[in-house]
């Protein structure tokens, strides 16, 4: 077939019906928060004290690391899907989540005396932590993959890391509620754990999955 | 490149999407120029043939063209997708390129020349379903219309914009796959 006979086909093809990108992946989003909601409703379930915790600055902290992360993926991979777009602004305010867990932390190790450190790494209930972030992201992971196939990544890699970046912020969000250990050192290590197996196993979705 | 083409083009494509074919054939000629000039410069020695790459990246426009944002540069977006095709088509080959997107500026449109080479797309389209291939093959190898092909065939202009839209994007899909 000759290029000029293939320009014939696209041409009789014109009108495009499919939802544009950008406005996929808001809708996209919604679905994950909803999906990732009735997982951890189901399961485990806000904890019994929130409404007290939430006075205190350890229990909402959590929060702001997870939707500050959750927000910068969503901005980069949004940036990701479509061929051509800068990156660099949006791949530098991924910086900013892991900056504010290191502000956290190094506030924390100054306010905790040094014997009591162990005891908040460690914490509770850090294998509930590491089993249900993956659990209740995996489902926002596969729609976020998903979507990366509806777009146009050249990059399908980073693209699919970045799913599990963003899939990871939206379970910590919802698992935050859930769990005791508030404290920075708690959350530094373990929800980091959990939420770079999301982005290990995003990074092979994007690598085996993500084509076109 | 001037701005002036930049603004020509993202005219016709947001004409295009908006279901004007006259400006989408209009488009598609244009890029498939700017596209082979910048194809053609980037493979030096034999393996891919530049047309297939020119092929590939039309479809690819086509079936990805939901991910342009109706106020950003066409240029760019269609030189990442080019130069993402023509990565791909090389790492399908097992060789590795490097395609530096500084040089997309210095790309000349050049005309198709015609070539006795089996083309990929031929495989593709060899793949598909015969009613979706029947449709796809009526329109552009035999250059027929919508109306025509759907009398040809005795089904409706419906089944036909259907057929001939799922067919392509299988087509995209497959490019590629079939061939090394």
């Amino acid at each position: 077939m000759r290029t000029e006979d293939l320009i014939k086909a696209l041409d009789a093809d014109a009108r495009d019906k499919a939802m544009p990108l950008g406005k996929a992946w808001w809708l996209a989003v919604g679905v994950a928060v909803v999906i990732a909601g009735a997982v951890f409703f189901a399961t485990i379930g806000p904890r019994p004290d929130i409404m007290s915790a939430m006075h205190t600055m350890r229990f909402m902290s959590k929060f702001v690391f997870t939707l500050v992360l959750a927000a910068s993926a969503f901005a980069l991979i949004r940036a990701l899907s479509v061929p051509g777009a800068s990156t660099g602004r949006a791949m530098a305010w991924m910086i900013a989540a892991p900056l504010l867990v290191v502000l956290a932390v190094v506030l924390e190790l100054f306010v905790v005396p040094e014997a009591d450190w162990g005891k908040r790494l460690i914490g509770s209930n850090m294998m509930i932590c590491m089993s249900f972030i993956p659990l209740i992201g995996i489902g926002p992971l596969a729609i976020f993959l998903g979507m990366l196939r509806y777009g146009a990544p050249t990059r399908p890699v980073l693209a699919g890391a970045v799913a599990g970046l963003l899939a990871g912020g939206l379970a910590a969000t919802f698992y935050a509620a859930h769990c005791f250990d508030d404290s920075p050192l708690f959350v530094a290590t373990w929800y980091t754990i959990a939420i770079a197996f999301l982005t290990l196993l995003g990074a092979l979705g994007g690598r085996f999955f993500v084509r076109w | 490149m001037t701005g002036k083409d930049e603004a020509e083009l993202s005219r016709l494509l947001r004409a295009a999407i908006a279901g004007d074919e006259r400006a989408y054939a209009d488009f598609l000629h244009r890029i498939a120029a700017l596209v082979r000039g910048f194809v053609r410069r980037k493979i030096v020695q034999g393996g891919v043939d530049p047309e297939d790459i020119v092929q590939e990246t039309l479809l690819a426009i086509h079936v990805k063209r939901h991910t342009w944002r109706p106020n950003a540069p066409v240029l760019p977006w269609v030189y990442a997708i080019a130069r993402f095709k023509l990565i791909d088509a090389f790492r399908r080959r097992g060789r590795r390129i490097e395609v530096e997107i500084d040089e997309i500026a210095e790309t000349f449109a050049e005309p198709e020349t015609e070539t006795v080479s089996e083309r990929d797309i031929n495989r593709a389209l060899d793949g598909l379903p015969p009613a979706q291939r029947s449709v796809v093959s009526s329109i552009s190898v035999d250059g027929q219309s919508i109306g025509e092909t759907a009398a040809k065939l005795g089904i409706s202009e419906t089944a036909v914009r259907v057929s001939l839209h799922r067919g392509l994007a299988a087509i995209a899909k497959r490019f590629g796959r079939t061939a090394t």
